[in-house]
């Protein structure tokens, strides 16, 4: 905020000194919210532009190249075309709750970034308990799901409901426990210092060690976010289009947002807790402008992981219902707890990356 | 009154009023949609007494879990309301009695004797880099070591007993083996004859 101070002019200055201290704080973190979200808003809007052309592309397609050069404004147009449509609103159906639902899925997918450290120090809110503040809103995505589901007042929107909440119960064990191992790994719940236990380059990062994890957490995270293959909730070849199949205009535009908002946050939470966040994969060239440490490792990879789940969506077919569960409940859940104890023996007998102690207590003796 | 007050003001009335509405709400779905508030609000005022642990684990566990297997089971059920109405007023005397009753108990024994301000004094406030988590669990792991082992394992034995009373196997249903699928070769299901190519003679073309 200091430099703000010396651009402004002395009154400016002296009618903030002015205001109550409450409002200073309200202020100040306003807009930081601001600076997060409006860039984060952009990225969903372009997110979506990306894959229909990246999909575009995979399918030797041209994808949307007709709105502003190379469709560059077609998120814009399609935004304006979603705002002025009505909303229709299901007969029997509980109003409020019909449109709070929406709501509900976009807000704990923008909440979460309260917590992403984008730069050392740079981050809205440094929690001492900050993964499991993420996980636990996380888990809060579902209900905009279910109570949509309940509140259209129709067979296939409750069918995809309850799809849903199944799938997400399901793959939010394997995710917590994917995540347990990376906490046993850094020895902290903040998220800051799980970066901060991964300096030393690409090698040193937690993806090496907690390779089976970091495949449960990805694959769960995919299915979470109730994408391609695993999007049995909306399964337009059955369930016409599962939960929102009731919901038009910008209703369902808010949870078109909140799905690619859920896709950055996971692919943005991927990076941060597997691959060292803004850490640059040359360890020693730490204070290098460009390959040094930076935001924009942290952004390239959670582009790349942005464009694993495009990937997906244009290779995978479809799981099956019951073999979405099979995996979750079968193959995943075990796999984290055999690896959660794989790594606890390592922490005890010091291998791999918690050798450090070991190798520091033989160069002191 | 401070920030503090009105922040624990106002999520304590969400909690009263939510509390109220999860007992009086027509509905069950939107009973349990109640039940999801009266958690938020009770992880706000911990998370105002330092315990983000608990907190947070409130609505991990709680919200994010629990409450969504309720919202799937009550969705499902097809209560008729009418008729759970219709002895209202018959038992309402019998409830309100074993009401007040619960509520004189309760008093008795959380009453302000017991928890008032002078039973306990205020909570001297931690600095802002100590984790509660941690020193929860260095208490958990060490001086109730047993205590927590024996509550997981009631609960391996819960969670046991319960798949048992539910998993029955249908003798006629066909199951699908993953593994098998996996492991079948080519040689397996396809056979590749030699043989010589050959031709059908056109008898009686038109």
């Amino acid at each position: 905020m200091e430099w703000l101070f010396s651009l402004a002019p002395d009154f400016m200055v002296d009618f903030w000194n002015w205001l109550p201290q409450w409002i200073q704080v309200l202020a100040e973190n306003l807009l930081y919210i601001v600076l997060i979200m409006v860039p984060l808003m952009l990225c969903v809007a372009y997110v979506t532009y990306a894959e229909r052309k990246i999909i575009g592309y995979m399918q030797v397609r041209l994808g949307p190249n007709r709105v502003g050069p190379k469709g560059w404004l077609q998120p814009i147009a399609d935004a304006i075309k979603l705002m002025f449509k009505e909303v229709i609103i299901p007969t029997n159906s509980n109003k409020f709750l019909f449109l709070f639902a929406p709501i509900l899925t976009l807000g704990p997918a923008l909440a979460a970034w309260a917590v992403i450290p984008f730069f050392e120090g740079v981050q809205l809110s440094n929690l001492n308990a900050g993964l499991l503040y993420i996980l636990a809103l996380t888990s809060m995505g579902v209900y905009g799901v279910i109570i949509a589901g309940w509140a259209s007042n129709s067979k296939y929107a409750i069918l995809g409901a309850l799809r849903s909440a199944a799938q997400v119960v399901a793959y939010e064990i394997a995710m917590g426990f994917a995540l347990v191992g990376v906490l046993m790994a850094s020895g902290s719940l903040n998220l800051g210092d799980i970066i901060a236990r991964q300096e030393g380059g690409f090698m040193s990062w937690f993806w090496l060690p907690l390779l089976p994890l970091l495949a449960v957490y990805f694959i769960s995270g995919v299915a979470e976010t109730n994408r391609a293959p695993f999007d049995v909730a909306e399964g337009e070849s059955e369930i016409v289009a599962g939960f929102h199949v009731d919901y038009s205009g910008m209703a369902f535009a808010v949870f078109f947002l909140a799905e690619y908002a859920n896709i950055i946050l996971i692919a943005a939470l991927t990076s941060l807790m597997f691959f060292g966040g803004w850490m640059s994969p040359f360890g020693s060239m730490a204070d290098h402008a460009l390959l040094g440490d930076g935001t924009h490792w942290f952004i390239l990879k959670t582009m790349f992981f942005i464009y694993m789940f495009l990937w997906f969506r244009a290779t995978f077919p479809r799981y099956r219902y019951d073999q979405i569960m099979r995996l979750g409940w079968k193959v995943f859940i075990p796999v984290t707890i055999v690896w959660l104890v794989v790594e606890a023996v390592m922490v005890v007998m010091q291998v791999g990356p918690w050798a450090v102690d070991t190798a520091a207590s033989v160069a002191g003796a | 009154m401070t920030f503090f007050e009105v922040v624990f003001y106002a999520f304590s009335t969400l909690m009263v009023v939510a509390a109220l509405g999860v007992v009086s709400a027509r509905n069950p779905v939107h009973s349990v949609l109640f039940l999801v508030l009266t958690f938020f609000a009770s992880s706000a005022i911990w998370l105002l007494l330092e315990a983000e642990f608990l907190a947070i684990t409130l609505v991990l566990v709680y919200v994010g879990a629990v409450m969504v297997l309720f919202l799937f089971v009550v969705m499902m059920l097809d209560i008729n309301v009418t008729r759970m109405r219709e002895g209202l007023m018959r038992y309402a005397p019998f409830g309100i009695a074993i009401a007040i009753l619960l509520i004189v108990q309760m008093v008795m024994v959380v009453g302000p004797e017991h928890f008032g301000l002078l039973a306990f004094p205020v909570p001297e406030s931690h600095a802002a880099d100590y984790s509660n988590t941690k020193e929860l669990g260095r208490v958990l792991y060490t001086d109730y070591v047993y205590a927590f082992e024996l509550a997981s394992v009631i609960l391996l034995v819960a969670i046991v007993a319960a798949i048992t009373l539910t998993m029955r196997r249908r003798p006629n249903t066909r199951y699908q083996k993953p593994g098998a699928q996996m492991k079948v070769l080519k040689e397996d299901r396809l056979r590749i004859i030699k043989m010589k190519s050959e031709t059908i003679e056109p008898e009686n073309k038109q």
